[in-house]
């Protein structure tokens, strides 16, 4: 397992320098960041100044070894508007991001998994085509509409959630006594931008776990455990459900990827202090180092997150486990 | 030596969407057909079916300038409800928003910007893909590493986040956004394209082809790319759906298809801000539409890869 | 008389298709006996309704398929009248199987050990520290070297021999007194089969258990059995003890099936039965097997031969039996 966790970091790694790559190239040719900043009735002088600044003026090998050199040392770039490091503020942010994140998971699969079994286990029935049905629809309606109508719904006409922000209750890294109320205080707030959010994945983890069961109750160790005598309840909770969970698990990466492209929609809409939101604020303010450290930002979260994810595999599939 | 018996079964292995017409039609899923050739309809049409403009206010009667402002005329009247809710009006069935336009007309020039943005974004981002995943697939050796290397990496950015700093940098518009899709998704297409010409490298046509000196060139576009058509067409209606709402997400948050071009998610996002006060019609229906065209774009999707696919036929 | 392990009496099991429109007898009309301790061997192409004979008799059939007639009748009790729950008390502890294919037999999630204690656990048998040895007694009796070690591994971590002998330990793990063996050796390598045939003849001895061996290979049914059934679509056409079998075959199935077995220093051409097996939703009219038969008469064609049965329990199912003379109007094809 230790050359198995050797080589997913390696490959993290080289993951991560693409990705920071593939920002920089795409930036630089398809347009002038500078352009952003100055962009009403700027002055040419002006904007060569900036560009100076901002060693835009020099060879391209020269900027792109900079960048790396920033980024290694943990230097995403200061903010425009607040002249404050990005990281900082990003950190500041991230917790509420995570709280959505994880409540929209959580959501995603107490609607997904359960029905996924059920239409596995009924497949073919009317509850299968309904599950199906179900997945299509999560996967079909996009999730700031349900945001939007959820609002109409919930918020203005029946008046009984609030509508924007958070709430109170912030995290602090170091003082654990707040990391309960963070979690759980004014989850009002949080259960209608979960739900937008988490919609899309119930769909998705339905059909996962739907075809990962259906799967697995159909190969011969399945059987041979039925023809063992154990009881039916044990064959789905014990065998079916862990077999099945593996594919689950290697999805759940992927849709964490687009969990966090989601959310910066819901965030806007519900006015989430997230990242989601610090990256829109970003764009509208034209803070461009803010769009560029979120977006670099985002992709060493995500290859985080998928390396924990590899390391979680390793745990939970032994074959994974006991390779040499 | 590959004998013609070989040969033959392994052409005619893959299945092909018959192009029959008649029994072509039959077999095609309602739902989605319909659903999408009453957009397309709609989108070719609209210029010539639209009752108002997608522009400019509809002109209002004396009674609804009355009723709304207390002045006998007006240059438009704003906030029209839909025609089933009292004070709507039957030459604005869906209601006008908060510039006074038709929004009926609006949609369905919407259903014109949503279509051609998604589809030709996807078909570039397609072109872009398959190319990478033949090559990646054909070529092997250390093409075959490095274009899959960044095939992953690319696949890792998230495409909303990326879409929003690529048009931070480019700005808003109509061909920034088709731009921005082909190249936020054309890593979809690359993992599975390489995938199957891995396998189809191996067979006996693509081997006949090489043993008689044909070139490299010759055979990715004589033999490769139309076997892996299939696949290509399973992911691409499965992306459109994907196109349509990164390009509503784009435009709703002001960044992609500038105002006052009715895109369906500009149109949401005006919309919300009208619903502090109720008026919750401008934000649903576009949103109505946008579920419309994806539904039907991924049902689409789901038939195609079960027809295509046989191993997924039983299921 | 005290009455066999096991009695099968004219069991019928169909699979409906189609909403019901279509209906395939796998299995129609099957009887035979096991005695306790007796290797009985079940022969035929694939198709002909041995494995559905098996599911039958655990009773676990795939949706689409029932059991419409007959009895199963263990240690003289109907197994056809027992509940849900008392029928998978019945699986693993008293009937036991062994499945073909050792790679895909277990469950990759789970330890042998795990695996291997499954049935005396959810028989509730045995628990903890005498459940661990007891599993390890098992593994050891199906000869896998050091069995502690054993327990913590993997099903990856085996070879098929290895794995198709944990099967084998399985089936042992409830005590039971019937083992069906599916085709245990087709997936296995050729020099393993041998082992791993003695290795059940082995088990057999010890502990008493009879043997329904499944297989389409006439060559392991000389070694392993005492008593062979014949099947065509979903019948048993002849049964007899082994040595009668082999030196006498009655049914002209069998003959044909003996005779396409390759014999050393023979230079003659090879013979194969000839034709298809039939399409059990439409099978031919009267014997079923009269299409492929090199010896067919108008009654043949006409009329289904019934079950004919001889002083030593062996049956035919045949108007013109191999020992009889061919009459001047059977047909040659």
């Amino acid at each position: 397992m230790k050359k198995y966790i050797l080589v997913r970091a390696c490959y993290s790694v080289i993951t991560l320098w693409l990705l920071v790559t593939i920002v920089f190239t795409l930036v630089r040719l398809s347009g002038d960041p500078v352009k952003m900043k100055g962009e009403i009735g700027a002055d040419p002088a002006f904007l060569e100044q900036i560009r100076h600044d901002w060693g835009l003026d020099r060879p391209v090998y020269v900027q792109y070894a900079s960048f790396l050199g920033h980024l290694v040392r943990g230097d995403f770039g200061h903010s425009f508007e607040k002249s404050l490091p990005v990281t900082t503020i990003y950190f500041e942010r991230l917790p509420n991001s995570l709280k959505l994140g994880f409540a929209a998971f959580a959501i995603s699969l107490v609607i997904g998994v359960p029905l996924g079994m059920l239409s596995a286990l009924r497949v073919g029935t009317w509850w299968d085509s309904a599950g199906k049905a179900v997945a299509l629809l999560g996967l079909s309606i996009p999730g700031f509409f349900v945001g939007l109508v959820l609002i109409i719904l919930f918020g203005v006409t029946l008046g009984w959630l609030p509508v924007l922000g958070k709430g109170s209750g912030t995290f602090v890294w170091h003082d654990p006594g707040s990391w309960l109320p963070f979690l759980f205080g004014d989850w009002r707030y949080l259960l209608m931008p979960a739900f937008a959010l988490g919609w899309y994945f119930s769909g998705a983890m339905l059909r996962i776990t739907r075809s990962g069961i259906l799967d697995v109750l159909g190969t011969d160790y399945v059987k041979l455990v039925r023809l063992k005598g154990v009881p039916e309840a044990i064959v789905m909770a014990k065998h079916a459900l862990k077999n099945a969970m593996i594919p689950v698990l290697t999805i759940a990466g992927l849709n964490l990827v687009i969990m966090i492209n989601v959310a910066v929609v819901i965030e806007v809409i519900f006015n989430w202090p997230g990242v989601g939101l610090l990256l829109y604020d970003g764009l509208t303010n034209r803070d461009f180092p803010m769009v560029q450290g979120v977006v670099l930002m985002s992709g060493v979260m995500i290859v985080l997150i998928n390396f924990a994810i590899d390391v979680m595999y390793a745990y939970v599939d032994p074959r994974v486990r006991l390779s040499r | 030596m590959a004998d013609i018996t070989d040969v033959a079964r392994s052409l005619a292995a893959a299945p092909r969407l018959v192009w029959r017409p008649l029994r072509f039609m039959r077999e095609l899923p309602t739902i989605p057909i319909l659903i999408l050739g009453g957009l397309i309809f709609v989108a070719l049409l609209a210029p010539v079916i639209a009752p108002h403009s997608k522009l400019d206010p509809v002109t209002p009667t004396k009674a609804q300038c009355m009723a709304k402002f207390d002045i006998d005329n007006c240059p438009y009247v704003d906030g029209l409800p839909p025609v089933w809710i009292s004070g709507g009006s039957l030459t604005t069935p869906l209601g006008t928003d908060f510039l006074g336009r038709d929004v009926l007309s609006r949609l369905m020039y919407g259903a014109q910007i949503s279509l051609l943005v998604a589809l030709t974004g996807t078909v570039v981002a397609g072109a872009i893909g398959t190319m990478v995943g033949v090559l990646a697939g054909y070529m092997g050796r250390w093409w075959d590493q490095i274009l899959m290397r960044i095939t992953d990496a690319w696949l890792t950015l998230p495409s909303l986040v990326f879409a929003i700093l690529l048009s931070s940098v480019r700005g808003p518009g109509v061909w920034n956004v088709v731009l921005i899709l082909a190249l936020v998704f054309w890593s979809r297409y690359s993992r599975a394209v390489r995938g199957e010409v891995l396998a189809l490298r191996e067979r006996d046509f693509v081997r006949l082809a090489e043993i008689n000196g044909i070139g490299k060139t010759r055979i990715i576009f004589r033999h490769l790319l139309p076997n892996v058509m299939n696949t290509v067409m399973v992911l691409f209606s499965l992306q459109v759906g994907v196109a349509v709402i990164i390009e509503a997400s784009l435009s709703f948050l002001g960044v992609g298809v500038p105002p006052p071009e009715p895109s369906w998610g500009a149109m949401m996002s005006e919309g919300r801000d009208a619903l502090m006060e109720g008026s919750w019609w401008l934000a649903v229906f576009p949103g109505i539409c946008i579920t419309l065209l994806v539904l039907s774009a991924n049902m689409l999707g789901d038939w195609l890869r079960v027809r295509l696919d046989p191993q997924l036929r039983n299921r | 008389m005290a009455p066999p392990l096991l009695r099968v009496d004219n069991l019928q099991t169909h699979y409906f298709g189609f909403g019901g429109s279509r209906v395939v007898k796998a299995v129609d009309g099957v009887s035979f006996t096991v005695e306790a301790g007796e290797t009985f061997g079940l022969v035929g192409e694939s198709g002909c309704g041995k494995t559905t004979t098996c599911h039958s008799l655990v009773r676990l059939l795939a949706a689409s398929a029932r059991i419409v007639g007959g009895r199963i009748e263990l240690d003289g009790e109907n197994l056809l009248d027992l509940s849900p729950r008392e029928m998978r008390e019945v699986r693993g502890r008293r009937i036991a199987s062994i499945l073909q294919d050792p790679m895909a037999s277990l469950d990759p999630l789970f330890s042998i050990g795990n695996q291997v204690g499954e049935p005396a656990y959810y028989h509730g048998l045995l628990r903890g520290r005498p459940l661990r040895r007891r599993v390890t007694e098992l593994l050891s009796a199906v000869r896998i070297p050091s069995p502690e070690k054993r327990l913590r591994e993997f099903p990856h971590q085996m070879s098929g021999g290895m794995r198709q002998r944990i099967v084998g330990a399985i089936a042992q793990a409830g005590g039971p007194r019937l083992i069906i063996a599916d085709e245990p050796t087709t997936n296995l390598d050729v020099t393993i089969q041998l082992q791993y045939l003695n290795l059940l003849k082995e088990l057999q001895r010890q502990s008493g258990v009879a043997l329904i061996f499944v297989t389409h290979n006439l060559g392991i049914v000389a070694k392993m059995c005492d008593t062979v059934a014949v099947m065509y679509a979903g019948r048993i056409v002849e049964m007899q003890s082994v040595r009668g079998l082999f030196y006498a075959p009655r049914h002209p199935y069998t003959k044909a099936l003996l005779d396409s077995i390759p014999k050393l220093g023979n230079k003659d051409p090879l013979y194969a039965v000839p034709g298809q097996p039939p399409d059990l939703s439409a099978l031919p009219s009267g014997c079923s097997f009269h299409p492929r038969c090199t010896r067919t008469t108008a009654q043949c064609r006409a009329e289904d031969p019934p079950e004919r049965r001889d002083d030593n329990g062996g049956l035919t199912r045949c108007w013109l039996p191999v020992e009889q003379p061919v009459p001047a109007e059977a047909v040659h094809g």
